[in-house]
């Protein structure tokens, strides 16, 4: 299998992909970058913690206008991932508001972006119906 | 009048649309000019400068002090997204409530007609390697690809979340909010677009990001508003038509949002306009009941809705209830965006925060024609600039 390279550094590949988040280590907030100090209570230690992969559905928008380039439309949706907000896109779905309701159950799946010139597989993350 | 209290003396929109032949210097300057005349005073009575322009270079407000009037008083540059006119308000009302000076001068100009999508639309190259860059580490641009970066669809997720949270909002009833605010347009010649729309031709226009369709963004457009404050003392020795028509700011508030589990992830616009709604009633001693019309922040009909909530209008939940109810209309018990809102008076950016208090002051002074909303005596300026600033502002009516 050629090198794999996440679509972001918080993206964890492997047998189980996962989110990892950088959590205060004093009031529990969670943070999807690095942070000088906690914006909740301003403590300055963090913890690596893995973020649950399954979770529901707390807002979205169809996204029929976007950057050129980017096929639309897309699902722009926040996912409830036990007490964790992600940012994400809906995949696996077309893009119809009747297939979407607020509260439904997603999980994280992955998908490949294609390889680079030197060979180097891109995997970026969303989030698809929950069977 | 109370001497340390603060006051409008005199202030100006332009007209918002497209003006292919006016830069914002000119633009600006037809505010000032108009706001300084409006108030019946001069540029060498002011003590203070404060101006806004978000897309523009450095120092828009000595540019404009060089084409009306360069007096050596301190001016201050702000920024703050779409509040930078009501921040630029606010400092002028702080270097006059601190004592300073008698007179200040704020103003606010944006040329923005036809610029299409402000943030998410346009993509960087990202080269012929995968390489990690920034706090995130992406190889790519993440806009689209993890959710958008888009202000109609981030907009559209925080209606909608209101809709989860406490359910019953439909496609129909953002759409509602969008008709109410063109048909009031229709009543303000200085509105970017007079149209009156149907809520079908709403709901059918082109799709920008579900639920908003085309009429329910916010029209980006070119324009400029401007406003003279004035000390309480300073009134008190100015003619009775200048104290009649003045109009007292009753709260000048200004807050970002508060942490928030999720506030990091989708813009929390809820939490910092219910802090400053708090501190602006409870420092103008008025509630939301007292209020004869708000000009809110609907820069997308899925935002406006959120914000009745927000300010009070309605109780907790309660906003669905309060539009369907006919409250926020020109004739119900709050009418909301009179103007005609972001929606269709438009939305040049720096200048929205000017404008809003523009329309309030209007309807306070009984000068707002065919769309006067009767007897006003007290109303409310709310803006929103995502990142997260919110300015509110609560006016009432001279006691003259």
């Amino acid at each position: 299998m050629a090198n794999q390279v996440p679509l972001v550094d918080y993206l964890v590949l492997g047998d189980k992909p996962h989110l990892v988040a950088n959590e205060c280590t004093k009031c529990g907030a969670r943070f999807f970058d690095r942070r000088s100090a906690c914006a909740s209570c301003s403590n300055t230690d963090f913890k690596k913690v893995d973020v649950a992969t399954e979770g529901t559905l707390q807002t979205f928008s169809i996204v029929h206008m976007a950057a050129p380039g980017l096929p639309v439309p897309f699902v722009s949706a926040i996912i409830n991932c036990g007490g964790t907000s992600v940012r994400t896109n809906v995949i696996n779905i077309e893009a119809k508001p009747e297939n979407i309701q607020l509260g439904m159950k997603v999980r994280l799946a992955t998908y490949s972006m294609g390889a680079d010139s030197a060979g180097t597989e891109a995997i970026a993350f969303g989030f698809e119906p929950a069977k | 009048m109370a001497s340390n209290d603060v006051y409008i003396l005199g202030i100006y929109m332009t007209k918002f649309g497209k003006h292919s032949d006016r830069d914002v210097l000119d633009l600006g300057s037809e505010a000032i000019l108009n706001a300084l005349k409006d108030a019946g005073v001069s540029m060498k009575d002011m003590g203070v400068m404060a101006a806004g322009q978000l897309m523009g270079g450095v120092g828009i407000a000595q540019q404009l002090q060089k084409q009306i009037g360069q007096t050596g008083i301190p001016a201050y540059n702000v920024t703050n997204a779409c509040a930078t006119g009501a921040t630029a308000m606010r400092v002028v009302y702080m270097s006059i409530a601190s004592g300073e000076c008698d007179y200040g001068l704020a103003v606010g100009v944006e040329k923005l007609a036809g610029a299409g999508l402000l943030a998410g639309g346009s993509r960087a190259d990202s080269g012929d390697t995968w390489k990690p860059q920034g706090r995130q580490g992406a190889i790519v641009p993440t806009d689209g690809l993890i959710g958008t970066d888009t202000m109609p669809g981030t907009f559209a997720q925080i209606g909608l979340e209101y809709g989860h949270r406490y359910g019953g909002v439909t496609f129909e009833d953002f759409a509602k909010i969008s008709e109410k605010n063109h048909a009031n347009s229709a009543l303000n010649p200085l509105a970017a677009y007079q149209k009156v729309f149907t809520l079908e031709e709403i709901m059918n226009d082109i799709m920008i990001s579900y639920p908003n369709t085309r009429p329910m963004c916010s029209a980006n457009c070119d324009g400029a508003a401007a406003a003279v404050l004035v000390s309480g003392a300073k009134l008190k020795t100015l003619s009775r038509e200048q104290q009649r028509r003045a109009v007292k700011v009753s709260a000048s508030i200004l807050t970002t949002d508060p942490y928030e589990e999720a506030c990091q992830v989708l813009p929390n616009v809820n939490t910092l306009t219910k802090l400053a709604a708090k501190q602006g009633y409870e420092k103008a001693g008025i509630g939301p009941e007292d209020l004869n019309l708000v000009e809110l922040h609907d820069c997308f009909a899925t935002a406006e809705l959120v914000h009745y909530d927000n300010l009070g209008l309605c109780p907790e939940g309660g906003a669905v209830d309060f539009l369907r109810a006919g409250h926020p209309y020109r004739t119900g018990k709050t009418p909301v965006n009179v103007s005609g809102g972001l929606q269709s008076k438009g939305h040049p950016i720096a200048a929205t925060g000017i404008a809003n208090i523009w329309e309030i002051c209007h309807h306070l002074r009984g000068e707002a024609g065919p769309r006067q909303i009767e007897g006003a005596k007290v109303g409310l300026a709310h803006v929103i600039g995502l990142g997260n600033a919110c300015g509110v502002h609560i006016l009432e009516k001279s006691a003259l």
